[in-house]
Formats: C-alpha cells, sequence, structure tokens
C-alpha cells in the first residue's frame, strides 16, 4: 500500500502522474474463508477488522453497486455516545473511542472533527431526562455537561430566544467529543486498508442465493457466480429483509425512507452539532459550508430511496423554529436513505439460527456513529463463532425474552417511530 | 407525491391519509397462541419491496380505514378499497378482540 504523509503529498505535487489506484480491482475467487454481503462502511470495516485483528484474510466484500452507494455515502455523518440505556451506552462509546484514532489506523485521513453536539431541551421535563441521561454517561466514563439556557445562548447566540419562539430553549446536554466525520472517507479508507491487508473487494456483484443446509451456510450465489465460503455475513441495511430472507430468516426488521438536505455553502456559522428538543430535527455545517440536516424517516415503509414532499417542508419548519436566520438561505440538494428500522431501535450483530451465517443490520438512524465499533465486534464474532461481550445485548432473540430494555425513548414496538 | 384515491373522497395527497401498516398481519385471538404467536405479530416484519397490502385511515376525509396495495419499491398504488369490505367477515382486523 502506498503509505500517505505529508512528504508524499509535497513529493507528488512535483510529478505530473496520477495517484494510483486506493484498492485492486479484484476478481471474485471459488472460494474464501470469509464472505461478507455488503460493502458499506459495516462490510468494509468488518472486513478490515477480520484481517487486521484476527489474520483472517482471504475475505471477500461484496457489493452490488459501487462502493459507497449506500447509507454510508448518504448519512449526515454525525457520531456521539450520548446514549443512555445499558448496552447502548459503552458500545457506541466503545466506538467514538475507534474514531478517535482511525485516521492513523487507517493512514487516510476520516476528517473526525469533535466540534460538540448539544442536545437541546424545552422544558424542564426534558431538562431532568437531559441531566439523568448525562448521569448516566458520566457513571460510564463519558464526559457531559448540562448547559443551563445562559449557557446555550453563550454558545449557540443564533438560535431563537426571543419571547415568540414556538419552543422556549430551557438548556441542554452537551458532549464535547462528538462531531462529525467525512462519510466517503470512512468507505474508502477501510476499503484501501483491508484491500492492503489482501481482502477481496468486489463491487458490481449481487447476491442472489445463500447456500445454505441443515449443516449452515457454505456460501453465495452472485451476478458474478457461485462463491463459496466457510462463513458468511449479511451487512446490507435498507436489504437486510430481503437478504436474510434467502437463508429462510424473518427479520424484526422494516424498512423506511430517511431524507437529508443540505443548502447552498454560506460562512461559518453553525459551529457545532446541534439537536432539536421538540422535534427530531439535527444540523451541523459542512466544510464546504452547507448546513447539513435532518429530520424523521417518512413514515411508511419504503424503498424507493426517493423523499416525499412534505418531509421537506416538515424539516425546512423545525430549521426555522430552531434558527430564525435560515429563512433565506436555498436547499441545494436533497436526497433520501433506505434505512433498517427496528423494533426497539437498537440494532443487531449476532450470530443467527443457521450456522456460519452472521447478521449485522437494524441500525436505524445510528449506524454511521457505529461503524468502526459494529466492524470490529461483528469481526470478532465471526471469528470466535460467539457475539463480543459488547454486543451481547444486541442478539436477534431479544424481544422473545421480553427485552425493551435498549429502547431509548420508550416508543413500544413501532418501527417507524424509531 | 404519494397520492391515494379514497373509493369516498377521490384522489388525495398521502398526508390527509394516516398510515396504519402491514394489513396481513394477525392479531393473535387473546388466549390462543404462546408466546411465539405473540412475538411473530409483534416483531417480525414481512417489509416486502414490492407490493405490500397496507391499511390507511383517511383521517381528514371521511375517517375510513382503507386497504392499499402499493409497491414499495416505486410507490405506485394497485388498488385501494374499504377496509371493511376487503376484509369481510374476518374476525380478526384491527381492533376486534
Ligand atoms: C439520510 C440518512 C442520514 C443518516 N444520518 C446518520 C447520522 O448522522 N449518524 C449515524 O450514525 N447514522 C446515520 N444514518 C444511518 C447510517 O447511514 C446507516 O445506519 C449505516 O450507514 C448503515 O451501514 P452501512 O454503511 O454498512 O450501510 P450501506 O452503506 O447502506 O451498505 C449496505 C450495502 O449493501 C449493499 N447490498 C444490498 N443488497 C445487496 C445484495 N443482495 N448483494 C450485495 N450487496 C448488497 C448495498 O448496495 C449497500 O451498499 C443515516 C442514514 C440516512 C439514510
Ligand atoms: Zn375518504
Amino acid at each position: 500500500m502506498l503509505r500517505y504523509s505529508l512528504s508524499r503529498l509535497v513529493r507528488h505535487a512535483l510529478t505530473d502522474r496520477p495517484w494510483s489506484r486506493a484498492w485492486r480491482e479484484a476478481k471474485p475467487r471459488n472460494r474464501y474463508d470469509v464472505v461478507i454481503i455488503g460493502g458499506g462502511g459495516h462490510g468494509l470495516a468488518t472486513a478490515y477488522y477480520l484481517a487486521a485483528n484476527h489474520g483472517i484474510r482471504r475475505v471477500a466484500v461484496l457489493e452490488r453497486s459501487y462502493l459507497g452507494a449506500g447509507n454510508v455515502g448518504r448519512n449526515t455523518t454525525l457520531v456521539r455516545s450520548n446514549y443512555m440505556m445499558n448496552g447502548s451506552t459503552q458500545f457506541f462509546e466503545f466506538s467514538l473511542k475507534l474514531w478517535e484514532g482511525l485516521s492513523q489506523e487507517l493512514n487516510f485521513n476520516v476528517m473526525l472533527s469533535q466540534r460538540g453536539q448539544i442536545v437541546l431541551a424545552h422544558s424542564p421535563a426534558q431538562m431532568d431526562g437531559l441531566a439523568r441521561r448525562g448521569n448516566t454517561m458520566l457513571l460510564n466514563g463519558i464526559e457531559a455537561e448540562l448547559l443551563d439556557r445562559g449557557q446555550v445562548q453563550h454558545l449557540l447566540p443564533y438560535l431563537d430566544y426571543s419571547p415568540a419562539a414556538r419552543f422556549p430553549i430551557a438548556g441542554g446536554l452537551l458532549q464535547r467529543r462528538a462531531g462529525t466525520v467525512r462519510h466517503d472517507a470512512v468507505a474508502w479508507g477501510y476499503a484501501r486498508a483491508a484491500d492492503a491487508l489482501g481482502v477481496d473487494i468486489i463491487e458490481g456483484c449481487e447476491v442472489t442465493a445463500i447456500m445454505h443446509d441443515s449443516s449452515g451456510a457454505h456460501g453465495v450465489e452472485t451476478s458474478r457466480g457461485r462463491i463459496l465460503a466457510d462463513r458468511v455475513a449479511i451487512s446490507v441495511a435498507g436489504h437486510s429483509s430481503q437478504v436474510a430472507a434467502m437463508a429462510g430468516l424473518e427479520l424484526p426488521i422494516e424498512s423506511h425512507l430517511l431524507q437529508a438536505f443540505v443548502t447552498e455553502p454560506i460562512k461559518p456559522f453553525v459551529d457545532h452539532v446541534i439537536s432539536f428538543g421538540a422535534e427530531l430535527f439535527y444540523i451541523s455545517q459542512s466544510d464546504k459550508g452547507g448546513l447539513v440536516f435532518g429530520g424523521h424517516i417518512d413514515g411508511f415503509n419504503s424503498f424507493t430511496q426517493r423523499g416525499q414532499f412534505p418531509k421537506v417542508e416538515g424539516v425546512a419548519q423545525c430549521a426555522l423554529a430552531l434558527i430564525p436566520g435560515m429563512s433565506r438561505l436555498k436547499l441545494l440538494r436533497h436526497w433520501a436513505g433506505i434505512q433498517d428500522m427496528t423494533p426497539d431501535g437498537a440494532p443487531f450483530i449476532c450470530r443467527t439460527p443457521v450456522r456460519n451465517l452472521y447478521f449485522n443490520g437494524g441500525w436505524c438512524y445510528q449506524g454511521f456513529k457505529a461503524t468502526p465499533a459494529a466492524g470490529w465486534c461483528l469481526a470478532d464474532t465471526i471469528a470466535r463463532d460467539e457475539e463480543h461481550p459488547l454486543v451481547r445485548c444486541y442478539g436477534l432473540g431479544r424481544f422473545a425474552q421480553g427485552g425493551a430494555s435498549l429502547d431509548e425513548y420508550g416508543h413500544g414496538h413501532w418501527t417507524y417511530r424509531h | 407525491m404519494l397520492r391515494i384515491e379514497c373509493p369516498l373522497c377521490g384522489e388525495r395527497p398521502y398526508t390527509e391519509y394516516r398510515y396504519g401498516g402491514d394489513a396481513d398481519k394477525r392479531r393473535p385471538m387473546h388466549g390462543a397462541g404462546g408466546i411465539e404467536a405473540w412475538h411473530d405479530h409483534l416483531f417480525l416484519f414481512d417489509n416486502p419491496k414490492g407490493p405490500h397490502r397496507e391499511f390507511w385511515q383517511h383521517v381528514q376525509g371521511c375517517r375510513q380505514w382503507l386497504l392499499v396495495v402499493r409497491d414499495t419499491a416505486t410507490n405506485i398504488v394497485a388498488e385501494v378499497a374499504l377496509a371493511r369490505d376487503a376484509r369481510g367477515m374476518d374476525r380478526q382486523g384491527p381492533g376486534e378482540r
């Protein structure tokens, strides 16, 4: 692998040769130790950690489209670890710690920007809720700061503090280590580092069947032929139900559509990540200057990858209720991704009832920030054929065991409310 | 935008309706079926990429529950009927105990 460094950059600037490819264009082989279905952030990270942490290098990542075509290239790039429910608190903090070293680990700048995230409260009850969340974090060794209205106003002077504000701001919870990461760089960085360790990354290769019998999974049929494998992992985000059905599994997952938006670029304005407390709405500013924001899923299951207009309106209303100064900004682009929603808003990383078949999915709104930890823990689960301690709470059987304990907001089993 | 043709009110934007989920889910009768039947009913989803039979209620119109067949890959609506007609004598419809 060509190592990237400042001196390499300077030397390269003096030549007129293009940079070499960051990873090989691999052709599928007949057989692998592990085949990973889905070349999103999670699939690529899993391949990297299989090779880097476990020495398992005969690995293929099969992506039906191009790398980054899925949600890894469509999300709003927020990373944080302010989760309250036991299990998720520790898992997402582990992920944030991995983010903090990732650019060095991969020799690829993923542009982690720990600008801090502030979750707003608009009532005394919400302040109590945030205090509880913050205390849970502190008890787990994660820093958190409860801010009163004046402190929020000092940090975010451009919010609506007028008496006419529809949702007056009571305060907020700040996690300084939270922030954003460049999403494309995550896919590229993991792909390049995994490739350097011998992993085959195969784009344009759709899995159409999973070969399995009573002794377990043996490989996959793809648009580029049959590929045998000792172990198979599913990591396909919005298409989890479709691919799991190839092995006869029905999942606690429904696919819903989430939109995201970016405005025309402006000078530095929003220095943090802000989450509204009155509705699901969050905003940050990209390095190019666009305000990047998003809200709720569209509200009915869909694979169209094309959002409905009323959500555009609703999200814009949230933006203006929070930051009136945005009223004259133009929307530059908006897009959608297919999200794998679950009955408790929490994910799955686990073995399945089919031997040698592993599942990672159900990430709802939160899979980007989970990318390093999901890859790490899924790789470990595959290598040892046993769930990594951090993901024992994320099994497929938890609902049958009465486990509602990961539901952060107590919404109940309606997938479209998480 | 997704539009649904209500048999009573005519074609309207989906925002006039409330989504009611998969119409093929059957709520187990009380007392019948073990924990597994309830688990499957509450937590498992067919989640097809293609035609999906689903409920919508025309909350800002006639307030009738409709049974809609929508393709989840295109949002094209193939059929709409009043849920009470479509479900006929089925005693396990929504709200039935
Ligand atoms: C608009 C939007 C905003 C979001 N914002 C955030 C955020 O701010 N923070 C956060 O933490 N999370 C966020 N998320 C969630 C996050 O993006 C996802 O949970 C995460 O990216 C999913 O993991 P992935 O990267 O592996 O998925 P993907 O990139 O979707 O990868 C799955 C891949 O599987 C491939 N695939 C599917 N079927 C097959 C098949 N049969 N054969 C081969 N390949 C197949 C797909 O083509 C796809 O490339 C957001 C999601 C969306 C849609
Ligand atoms: Zn009507």
